[in-house]
Parts: C-alpha cells; structure tokens; sequence
C-alpha cells in the first residue's frame, strides 16, 4: 500500500467520482431526513427545521414504543427460529460428502437469487385460507378422521380451515422463509473452519452428541454465530414487504410505521425521526457484533 | 457390480461424524429443502394450471403467459426494470472498481471513515434508504415529467447508489490476490501509469467486475423497497408491478409473472457465473 502523496494523479483519477457520489447521493439524502427529524410541519408542503426533539418524544409515545418492541421481539424469534433449524442444515453440509456439497449449498443460495416479493407471494398462496396448507390438513382430517370411530373417539365434523395468513404467526414463518440462508451460510463458513478433530475427542470422552454442541462446538463457532445472528436480526427488524403483505393490521413492524408516516399520513419529520431511530438501533446491533466478535478472536 | 459395492458401503457403521448419515439429519435437511422449495415450486406448477382459483390442478395451459406477455403495462414495467438495471450495472461497475482501487492502493488520512462510509449502504435498513431517497429527489426537485428513458433517472441513481458498494467490496476481494510486483515491472520496462492499470491490473481485476456486475444486475432488478418511494406513475418497474398486483389477488397470471422473473434471473445468473468460473481458469493458467 502506497500513501497517497506519492501518486496524487492516480489516486484523484480513482477517489473522485466515487466519493462524489457517496456524498452527493448517499450522506446528503440522509443528511437531509436526519435535518426533517428535528424539523416540524409548517404547512402541507413545507418542513421548517426548528431543532425540536418532539419527533423524537413522540416516538416514546406506547404505542410507537410497543410496535418498536414489537419489532424486536419479532426479529429475535425469527433469529432464534433460524438458529434452530439452520444449525442441523449448516452441520450436514459440512459433513457431507465432497460430492454433495456444492450441491447442498447451492440449494441453500438459490432462494437468494429468487425475488422477496415472488418468495413473499409464493407464501400467500399457501398459507391462505383455501390454500395449500390448508387444502393438505383438510385432507388429512377428512381421510383420517374416520379412522377415529374404529379406535372408540367419536367422529370429527367438518373441517375447519385454519387463519394462516393476515397475523404474527405468517409474519414470522414469512421472515424465518426469507432469511433462513442468511443464517446458514455463516454458520457453514464458521463450524468448516472448525478443528474436526475436537469434536472427535469430545466424543471418544464420552460426551454426548449435544454436550458435545453446546460445549465444543459452539463456543469455537462463536463470532460465526453471532455474525449469522446479526445479519438475520438487522435486515428482520427493518423489515416491510413481509409484515406489509402477509401480516395483519395488529402485526406491523416499525418499518410500516415509517412507510406510512411519509406516503400516507404525510407526517415526514416524524417518519424521519422513527427511520433514525431503526437506523441507531441497527447500528448498535453492528457495534454488538463487531466487538463480540473481536472478543472471540481475543480468546483464541 | 457397483449396486453391490454400494450395498455393501450402506451396511458400514456410521462413524460418530459422519452427521450427514445420520437418518434425524438426513431428514431434517429434507424438511428444510421442502420448506424452502414447495411454495416457489407450487408457485411455477400453478402458473400453468388451467383454473382461474388458482387452487386445484385442471390441466396444462400457457393462457396465462400469454395473458402476461400481452398485458402492455407489466411488458413496460419489464422493459423499464431491465433499462434501470442495466444503466446502474454499468455506472455500479466503473464506481465500484474505482472504489475498490482507491481503497487497496492507497494510505489516505480518514480512510477508516472512507470504508465506513463505503459499507454503510450495505447494512443502512432499505426502509431508511428509501424515504431518504423519496425526501432527497422531492427536496432538489427532480424533474418527474422527463421523456423515457430519462425519468428513470432517480431510480437509476438510487440503485447505483445501493449497488456499487457491494461491487467495491467483490473487487477489492479480487484485488488481493494481485502481485504488485508484476504492475511495477510493467513500469520499470517502460509503460505509463494508464498502461499499467489498463495492461496489468484490469485484466486481473476481470472476474470480480464480471461478479460484481452480475450482483448489481440482480439486485438492481429485484429491487421492490427502495424502488417503491422513488417511483412515480409513469416509472413503474417490475417488482412494483407485481406488488399492486399481488396486492389485488392472487392469480395464475401473477405466478406466470413471476416465474418469468425467476427464469430470467436463473439465466442471467447461469451465464455470469459460467463467463467467471471461465476467466478464473484463465487468469490462474497465466
């Protein structure tokens, strides 16, 4: 690496225009909605920045307050959801064959490569009322409840199709859909790293398979861990189209919050201040990881 | 004979790592793959269902692409999401590649704050991104009555905007296995600066701008969040079409939208990653 002065040419042809750019196009839009944040309506076209923290207070408001935990909460089950049932998936991949893992990889990618909003869709069709999971236990429990009788229990009546769609249960089955490769990527790329042969004396000592995962695994699969777990968590916590198609009018995120306040209540300073708000807690979330993830490597 | 040795492979014990094995595991994997496929794989099947209620199979038809490929509104908003995204692949490509140089070269004072400022379009909350879009253009007046394709214009900026960091960051992976010896040879034996870069380290750099290219692609192409406070009546792309229609039903049609969006960027993603596995060969043989 080479300091700047010594290839002043170069080093202005290369750093201009995209630096340009990152201001002019990025740092200035965001500049400009961190302004509206301490600005108030002063009249229906025009945003007066008077330095006020209202915005801000009113984001405190309960009811902000609890669609902002909300929010959290749902980002959290969804994470630890993907955890669960993305740890299995990252350890067969890692274990299987040389033959098969590309494979299984690229079977994990591909859904990346699909459209959120085509992946969102294709979940409405199951999920709703006459769709086909639905369709699929109405069959079950029409064909398999006379079976009931013949063990003594009286006959089921008709069936009855489940609500699926339209509340906190799609919201959340939606975003663990969406973000389950994000989970199992990191951790693949994490426990490959990983000294097979520890896990082996772990065994040969007479551990268990699970004591084995909770004492040996996974403190060595730490900061891949909980780099899954915040790239998971940050994108399912600003989350829109998901709570926006599939949930229900009690299941909005922040992120709907935010969408409204600028295209539908008109209320742009206190949108700005709530997308700020999104803004500071997912860089916290960064801070969080950064610094744990440093701490790991401390130990090792 | 090979079914024989494969039986009797089957018959081995599992040893304790052999996870993949395992039947708890084999299964589980199995479930994930359903969860992950059946909706996308219903969502193709159902396209060519020859039934407007979408929920019991009736036999095979094509009426419905044909309904998609003749609806004018969703082919403009095609031929608008293929333009924007091929304007920002290029400008995200020469942005990108000039980010990643400028940050692999060279020692410059705030250059932390340079790559964190670079990543931040990476991890900002699309939401966040989008209204400071909508603010932004509203703000500096952006003309919204341009002819086509210029009023594309602030959706363009705004994919570039989100896209090239992800470029910078592809190419400045690729940079490091370059051996800055081989640019100074070039010099000492005589060629200019500008040769040099266009000689020497461009050509090494290919793979990663044909990478990072294909990733602008795609995520210009699919972009729905950002796009949907930028756009305005005239400037419709792809994904928020298909939103306003998903938000209306849920139809064959849709699903034959759909699946024409996942087939093309199957496709796209197919050629690019067999034209860089291609020049990585290539590049390593030299």
């Amino acid at each position: 690496m080479e300091s700047w002065r010594t290839a002043k040419g170069m080093f202005a042809a290369v750093a201009t225009v995209p630096t340009l750019w990152l201001i002019g196009f990025f740092i200035v839009p965001l500049g400009i909605v961190w302004l509206y944040s301490f600005g108030t309506n002063a009249s229906l076209t025009e945003i007066e920045i008077s330095g006020t923290f209202s915005n801000y207070s009113r984001a405190l408001d309960p009811l902000y307050l609890g669609i902002l935990w909300k929010s959290i909460l749902v980002a959290a089950a969804t994470t630890v959801i993907c955890i669960v049932v993305g740890f299995p998936v990252a350890l067969a991949i890692v274990f299987s064959s040389n033959k098969w893992k590309p494979w299984l990889l690229l079977a994990i990618m591909l859904p990346f490569w699909t459209n959120l909003l085509i992946r969102t869709y294709a979940l409405i069709a199951v999920l709703r009322r006459e769709g086909y999971a639905n369709q699929s236990l109405g069959w079950l429990h029409d064909n398999l409840g006379g079976l009931l009788p013949l063990v003594g229990l009286p006959a089921p009546g008709a069936y009855e199709p489940l609500e699926l769609l339209y509340n906190n249960f799609a919201v959340i089955f939606g975003l663990v859909y969406v973000h389950l490769p994000f989970m199992v990527l990191p951790l693949y790329a994490a426990l490959d790293r990983l000294d097979k042969s520890l896990i082996e004396a772990s065994l040969d000592l007479g551990a268990g398979h699970f004591r084995t995962l909770l004492a040996i695994v996974a403190p060595l699969a730490a900061p891949g861990i909980i780099s899954g777990v915040i790239i998971t968590f940050v994108p399912a916590l600003g989350a829109y189209l998901t709570p926006d198609l599939l949930g229900g009018p009690d299941s909005q995120m922040i992120a709907n919050v935010i969408e409204r306040q600028f295209k539908r209540a008109n209320d742009w300073p206190f949108g700005a201040a709530l997308s700020f708000i999104l803004m500071y807690a997912t860089f916290i979330a960064i801070a969080f990881q950064a610094m744990k993830s440093r701490q790991a490597e401390a130990r090792q | 004979m090979t079914m024989l040795a494969r039986l009797l492979r089957k018959r081995e014990p599992i040893a304790p790592l052999e996870y993949t094995r395992r039947l708890w595991m084999r299964t589980w994997v199995g479930l994930v793959m359903f969860f992950l496929y059946a909706p996308l794989i219903t969502l193709v099947a159902f396209s060519f269902n020859d039934s407007r209620r979408n929920i019991v199979w009736r036999g095979f038809t094509l009426e419905y692409y044909e309904k998609a490929l003749n609806n004018a509104s969703l082919m403009e908003a095609l031929l608008n999401s293929l333009t924007i995204a091929a304007l920002a692949t290029v400008a995200s490509v020469v942005l990108g590649a000039l980010a990643a140089v400028m940050l692999w070269r060279f020692r410059f004072p705030f250059k932390g704050a340079a790559e964190g400022a670079m990543a931040l379009p990476i991890v900002v909350p699309e939401i966040c991104l989008g209204v400071a879009f909508l603010v932004f253009f509203a703000k500096i007046g952006f003309p919204t009555d341009l002819p086509w394709p210029l009023n594309l214009g602030a959706i363009t900026i705004a994919h570039i905007t989100f896209c090239f960091p992800f470029v910078a960051m592809v190419v400045r992976s690729r940079l490091t296995s370059f051996n800055r010896e081989e640019e100074e040879a070039a010099k000492d034996l005589g060629a200019t600066e500008l040769q040099a870069f266009r000689d020497v380290l461009l050509p090494h750099m290919k793979p990663g701008l044909v990478a990072g290219a294909l990733l602008a692609f795609t995520l210009s192409l699919d972009d729905f969040v950002i796009t949907f406070f930028t756009s305005g009546p005239n400037t419709i792309t792809f994904p928020v079409k298909v939103y306003s229609m998903v938000r209306f039903s849920v139809t064959p049609e849709v699903n034959a939208a759909s699946t024409l969006l996942i087939v093309l960027t199957i496709i796209l993603t197919t050629i690019a990653l067999k034209i860089q596995s291609r020049m990585g060969t290539v590049s390593q043989r030299h």
